[in-house]
């Protein structure tokens, strides 16, 4: 049974159906001794086949928390779930926990950031793959030995029939990443959520991992959703993206919008606080000033206005009392929309003029 | 083949890195090896992890060497082992003039006030039974240095430079973030004011947001106290913003050594170019455009390097570019570093520049140079 809130959002997108998977307003809030932990916040985007979502975020945004819930894995705790996922047809929030299993590993997987912890180490990595196999389909040991041999070879580790008999730790962290990756794909999935798959491990592993994971989504047509807070690896993989600051989304558009005509200045502020590697070199990098939010006290109005250097466009100190609505803008994408409060005529100039020359 | 000249005896610049006399450290063909032992009551060795095998630089006071390479590479080891953390196995260590590697540890206790180090993970390097006033006043209380104003004056001003509440002296570290416990790092390295801190990784444990503050610090640090630094990481972006030369270690070994910008614009040794090619740029268009270099296979292992060049396993290079005779010389000769271009060092038999890797034809950036063409807009492209 999920509580259905007054959609809070209003997106310029098309509806549930062509959607593979779909995020409306999911709050998720954790009770602790301290107070009432608002993980996430009034949440939604959709993602299609075929499409690589980003979500993009610092600690504490409320990333890891959205693809957990996605995947059910608050059930049993005393998390508060509200809103609706639709997952092809399949709502998550109020789904029995049988439901949740059956639909996990075959439906959709997730890559999780540490392969040594993710996976068991007792056990060999060969048998974890086949047993992902073998709880959604009616096969003999046999059988799924061979599907997990296949896709240990297709994920590209050399002399998978012998590796298959290895542990864990046997396994370089490129190589876990990959048997990891090849764990989740095993039945074939169509929704595919990576969080964080690439921080662990090393830039030129980065590279080939992400390679394979673009490869293979085109191969499969499989929706994916990676989290991360590494602008380059989004700039290199997504589609769309979703910037998520205190739990909920404060921008979301295609990748060229994020990049090119960013609204929102928590955006701005990552795109400027970044040293790159291809612009002329700053004398001194303009980080943002603060820390990200308590997610038990959020500021009151907007949730980024202790940190916003950009307060005083919008008349009224609305930045403190009034929380912004994630609207459509019209720059950019048919997509793209924006929660801030200043007026978007003024933020298209601001970005033009005062923050992309600084870039 | 190579289309740099070979100038090994350049008369403006050093054929070693480590004959630069004026530097501050000079690190002489290093090594550290770690002992495999095998064996119930006696213990024999039977190999060793060749961590870091013959490795030279040199680092001039107030500038800062970064030390770029993956994991496995040997640089936080190197950090180390300057730091005197760790026993180097062979090779010198001349700070100041003077050969610290065979110091004592009585002896490096006096050297501990000139050279310090920051680490890496904010949790795990602070006590976290002690205050911060415990923690950064360490050091007097070791070192028995005399203060104007007592100890906890020195320290209250100190938490006051790295931009941390003097009031929180009694605090603990748990009551931090990962940035403000960096910080605490970095208020205990700089206290006795040396002239060379070890910054090992020191922004890759925290937030992308926080990152760009803590650099920030590290660098009005630098030019208010005059400190050297050698700056361990895995981020190129970082590095490139932060550091005046620049290190690339591979296995164990340094591939090349350059000065910032142009490492970055024309660098020389396949492995850079991998690297380089590897990094991800924010910025889709440009992605798009980019070639890649994918590395082939994964890291050999240290304890068994491959035999003469340690990267031609996996060298682009070695396995579509060279014809049979150039493969055996990079299977059997182990190249050196040296200069292949003033100031830069190579340890390749066949560097070649690159200027399209790092960052794009259209970057702008030129080798010597500050300023760029400036192109950086991006929305005016089709």
């Amino acid at each position: 049974m999920s509580v259905t809130a007054q959609p809070q959002v209003r997106l310029d997108k098309p509806n549930v159906g062509d959607a593979f998977l779909s995020v409306r307003d999911l709050r998720v809030h954790f009770p602790t001794a301290d107070g009432l932990v608002k993980g996430v916040d009034g949440l939604s985007f959709d993602v299609r086949r075929g499409e690589i979502l980003g979500i993009v975020g610092e600690s504490g945004s409320g990333k890891s928390v959205t693809s957990q819930a996605i995947l059910g894995l608050h059930k049993g705790s005393q998390a508060r779930i509200t809103g609706e996922i639709w997952l092809d047809g399949h709502e998550l929030v109020g789904a029995s926990e049988d439901q949740m299993r059956s639909l996990r590993g075959d439906q959709m997987a997730m890559i999780f950031q540490d392969p040594l912890s993710a996976m068991h180490p007792f056990y060999r990595v060969g048998a974890q793959i086949s047993e992902a196999y073998l709880v959604h389909n009616k096969v003999s040991k046999a059988v799924a030995k061979k599907r997990a041999i296949e896709m240990l070879d297709r994920v590209g580790i050399p002399n998978p029939d012998k590796r298959y008999s290895d542990y864990p730790h046997q396994f370089s962290g490129g190589m876990r990443q990959r048997a990891m990756i090849a764990m989740a794909l095993v039945c074939d999935p169509k929704l595919l959520i990576a969080d964080e798959p690439t921080t662990a491990l090393d830039v030129t592993v980065q590279a080939q991992i992400l390679d394979l994971m673009k490869n293979l989504q085109k191969e499969f047509n499989s929706a994916i959703i990676l989290i991360t807070h590494d602008l380059g690896v989004v700039a290199e993989t997504c589609d769309h993206v979703v910037v998520m600051y205190g739990g909920q989304c404060v921008e979301t558009g295609s990748v060229n919008d994020l990049f090119y005509e960013p609204e929102m200045p928590y955006a701005w502020g990552l795109l400027t606080s970044m040293p790159r590697m291809d612009r002329t070199r700053q004398e001194r990098l303009q980080p943002i000033p603060g820390q990200p939010p308590s997610l038990i006290q959020v500021p009151k109005g907007c949730v980024f206005n202790p940190r916003c250097k950009f307060t005083d466009h919008v008349p009224g100190r609305r930045c403190f009392t009034e929380r912004p609505e994630l609207l459509p803008t019209s720059g950019g994408s048919a997509g793209h929309a924006v929660r801030c409060h200043i007026d978007p005529d003024e933020r298209r100039r601001l970005w033009a003029a005062d923050i992309q020359p600084t870039l | 083949m190579s289309t740099a000249a070979t100038r090994s005896d350049a008369p403006e610049s050093p054929s070693s890195p480590a004959d630069d006399t004026d530097a501050l450290l000079r690190v002489s063909n290093m090594s550290k090896y770690f002992p495999i032992k095998q064996g119930i009551f006696i213990q024999r060795q039977i190999g060793a992890v060749k961590a870091v095998d013959g490795v030279s630089f040199a680092v001039r006071a107030g500038e800062t060497l970064g030390l770029v390479g993956e994991s496995g590479c040997g640089k936080s080891t190197t950090g180390r082992v300057v730091a005197k953390l760790l026993d180097p196995t062979a090779g010198e260590i001349y700070f100041d003039g003077k050969d610290l590697a065979k110091y004592s540890r009585r002896q490096m206790r006096e050297m501990r006030t000139d050279i310090q180090m920051i680490f890496q993970d904010p949790y795990s390097s602070l006590n976290p039974r002690h205050t911060i006033g415990t923690i950064v006043g360490a050091p007097f209380r070791i070192q028995r240095t005399k203060t104007e104003k007592g100890v906890k004056a020195e320290v209250q001003g100190l938490m006051e430079r790295v931009g941390l509440n003097p009031e929180h002296y009694n605090r603990y570290p748990h009551e931090f973030s990962g940035g403000q416990r960096q910080r605490i790092g970095i208020a205990r390295a700089i206290a006795l004011r040396p002239k060379l801190i070890v910054c090992d990784e020191p922004v890759s444990a925290l937030d992308v947001s926080i990152q760009a503050q803590v650099v920030n610090l590290l660098e009005d640090l630098q030019n208010e106290y005059g400190l050297a630094y050698i700056f361990v990481a895995h981020d190129l972006s970082v590095v490139r913003h932060i550091a005046d030369r620049v290190a690339v270690m591979y296995l164990g070994k340094v591939m090349e050594l350059a000065p910032r910008d142009t490492l970055y614009s024309t660098p020389m040794h396949p492995y850079t170019h991998s690297l380089m090619s590897a990094v991800p740029v924010p910025d889709p268009k440009k992605e798009g455009r980019r070639e890649r270099i994918l590395l082939i296979g994964d890291l050999p292992s240290p304890i068994n390097p491959p035999s003469g060049c340690v990267f031609h396993t996996r060298c682009p290079k070695y396995r579509a570019v060279l014809g049979e005779s150039d493969r055996e010389r990079c299977r059997t000769e182990i190249p050196l570093l040296t200069a292949k271009a003033p100031q830069q060092f190579v340890a390749c038999h066949f560097p070649e520049v690159r200027a399209d890797i790092a960052a794009g034809e259209d970057a702008g950036i030129t080798a010597g140079t500050e300023s760029g063409t400036g192109t950086g807009t991006g929305t005016t492209a089709p």
